[in-house]
């Protein structure tokens, strides 16, 4: 293994380090039940961002129905969950969402991949709105009122486990040969194609893996806070999703995280001034967007700004 | 003994027949040119061969471990997987992406280790990794790219772009390599050094070349047979100094009879 490096060293130890911090605000009551749910919702948006952001920012299909596969997840967690009421429950319910989630990202992107740009996402959006109509009319989910009293086993130590290690699999995968293969569908189809790269597979790869971390999110989601109702992963859900990405930068999964924990911090700040507050968040979007429209790190990940001096230079993937 | 064998290729759009009849062979080891003005359907029957285009009808062949495989039909990756590579006359890098990683994209598809290891980046991902940039440097050494294999490929001069394709094309282990216009664009030097070049790769990789190129002198140069297509048929093939003296190409070139006119 040639696990320890140091930049891998460092990395470690800044998640270790970010564990530890917010752990100990907790314990000390610093952060008090008001922000721990800040806290949750951070790490779920990281995590759908992030699942996102392989599909769109570095594979480069543009996907408005990320909420659906969230809510696949989330739903199948909460159901699972409830008639077996365990830590081994909530686990199994999480990987059962996500798998099922994956399933349909499987199926839905055979289909829907063929298309491109505008049209793929109108497709998107159109299976999104399916599932949720799906949900809306069947009787195990409860139909429009949801379900309630799903039992809660989301803790901090959960929501950080579940998010370093989605942003940790889905990097491994980005600076994989697999990784580059989904690139290079998004620099350039017809290349990549004639290179070898089987686009349709590759291009269902990303739409499964993002579909199963997705369907993770969402069933953090549904253990976080009791609740699930078809309407909270209609489209709004999906854009919340896509303007994170968006705005972190395509193509770089730290900006996809910075941008997650600022627009939680934003939003959670605003509260305070409920009137005002959708204004200066959107205004805040636009004014982003007019100075940085690569969005806050464009392609660059963190690593990429420091110089790692160790034996060998370290590569740039973007 | 004939690797590539293109048999009565005809390509359609709508009423507008671009690539008529043709039949066509290139052996193993040879140095195939394609010539004719501008629209004969050159690019056409480069994108029928490497399937970009499903072709109207005929057949493609090419030989593969002593058995005749046909390529007609198959999608683009799955010709390049069976040993047909090529370039683009309008340069198609990944222009955001490093040298380095416009040639490890294209040994993808010889690369072993599975999403397991992709996603876990275990042992066997770090050893074939190092393989794959050792081999990657080796190419781009001998296009002399290797001391830029961090640079983005949009910041290359246009020369070395040209360069580039050519490495990412012989990166995917090619047995026959189609070079659309690789001299397009080049003032004479570069020309001259590319012409060696190719038949330097040619030797060295045990290639079969089939090129289509505007510029006379490195087409009759290295190239030991050619083929000249106008209006998607072919009209004329043989050696260099036949095709120099047929009267069908150069009316084809220079219009009909200049001396009665």
């Amino acid at each position: 293994m040639r696990a320890l490096t140091k930049k891998n060293l460092l990395i470690l130890l800044s998640i270790l380090l970010t564990f530890g911090v917010v752990e100990a605000l907790i314990t000390v009551g610093i952060i008090n039940s008001f922000y721990e749910i800040t806290i949750a919702t951070i790490c779920i948006n990281i995590i759908l961002a992030v699942s996102l952001n392989l599909v769109t920012g570095f594979t480069g299909q543009f996907s408005l129905g990320h909420a659906g596969f969230m809510s696949i997840g989330a739903y199948v967690c909460a159901i699972i969950n409830m008639h077996m009421n365990s830590t081994v429950g909530f686990l199994v319910g999480t990987l059962a969402g996500a798998f099922m989630a994956m399933m349909v990202g499987i199926l839905v992107g055979i289909p829907t991949l063929r298309l491109r740009g505008d049209y793929l996402a109108i497709a998107t959006l159109g299976m999104a709105e399916i599932i949720r109509v799906l949900f809306l009319n069947m009787e195990i989910t409860n139909g429009a009122a949801g379900l309630n009293g799903i039992p809660r086993y989301t803790n901090w130590i959960w929501l950080f486990t579940f998010t370093a290690g989605t942003i940790i699999l889905i990097n491994n995968f980005i600076k994989s040969s697999h990784g580059r293969a989904c690139i290079s569908i998004r620099e350039d189809e017809i290349a990549a194609e004639s290179m070898g790269i089987n686009t349709t597979k590759y291009k269902v790869m990303a739409f499964a893996i993002g579909g199963f971390f997705a369907g993770i999110a969402g069933a953090l989601y549904s253990s976080y806070f009791y609740f699930v109702k078809p309407d909270l992963f209609g489209f709004l859900k999906s854009i919340d999703i896509l303007v994170i990405v968006v705005l972190g930068g395509m193509g770089s999964i730290t900006g996809s995280v910075i941008a997650a924990v600022a627009l939680a911090l934003i939003s959670t700040f605003l509260q305070s001034f409920t009137a005002v507050r959708m204004i200066v968040y959107a205004a805040l979007l636009v004014v982003i967007m007019i100075f940085r429209p690569q969005g806050l790190m464009g392609t660059k990940e963190i690593t990429d700004l420091f110089k790692f001096k160790s034996g060998k230079k370290e590569e740039k993937i973007q | 003994m004939s690797l590539l064998t293109v048999d009565k290729l005809t390509k359609s759009f709508g009423g507008l027949t671009a690539v008529s009849n043709v039949s066509l062979h290139i052996d193993k080891g040879e140095l195939v040119g394609l010539i004719g003005p501008n629209g004969a359907g050159k690019t056409t029957l480069f994108n029928l061969l490497t399937g970009v285009y499903v072709p109207s009808s005929g057949s493609i062949r090419l030989e593969k471990d002593g058995r005749q495989k046909e390529l007609g039909g198959l999608k683009p990756y799955h010709v390049t997987k069976e040993g047909l590579a090529r370039t683009f006359q309008n340069i198609r890098l990944f222009k955001d992406l490093s040298v380095l990683d416009n040639v490890r994209i294209a040994m993808h598809q010889n690369v072993r280790y599975r999403l397991g290891s992709a996603f876990l980046h275990l042992n066997k991902y770090h050893n074939e990794e190092d393989e794959l940039i050792a081999e990657a440097e080796r190419l781009l050494d001998i296009f002399h790219l290797s001391h830029k294999k961090n640079e983005l490929a949009k910041n290359l001069p246009y020369g070395e772009q040209r360069h580039l394709e050519i490495a990412r094309a012989l990166a995917t282990k090619p047995s026959v390599l189609l070079l659309d216009e690789p001299a397009a664009g080049m003032n004479p030097n570069e020309t001259a050094a590319l012409t060696d070049i190719i038949g330097w790769i040619r030797k060295e990789f045990d290639l079969t070349i089939l090129l289509i190129e505007h510029d006379m002198s490195l087409v009759m140069k290295i190239c030991e047979r050619i083929y000249v297509l106008d209006y998607g048929m072919l009209i004329a093939s043989g050696k260099p100094e036949e095709i120099r003296s047929n009267k069908k190409v150069i009316e084809a070139y220079l219009g009909e009879d200049v001396n009665n006119a």
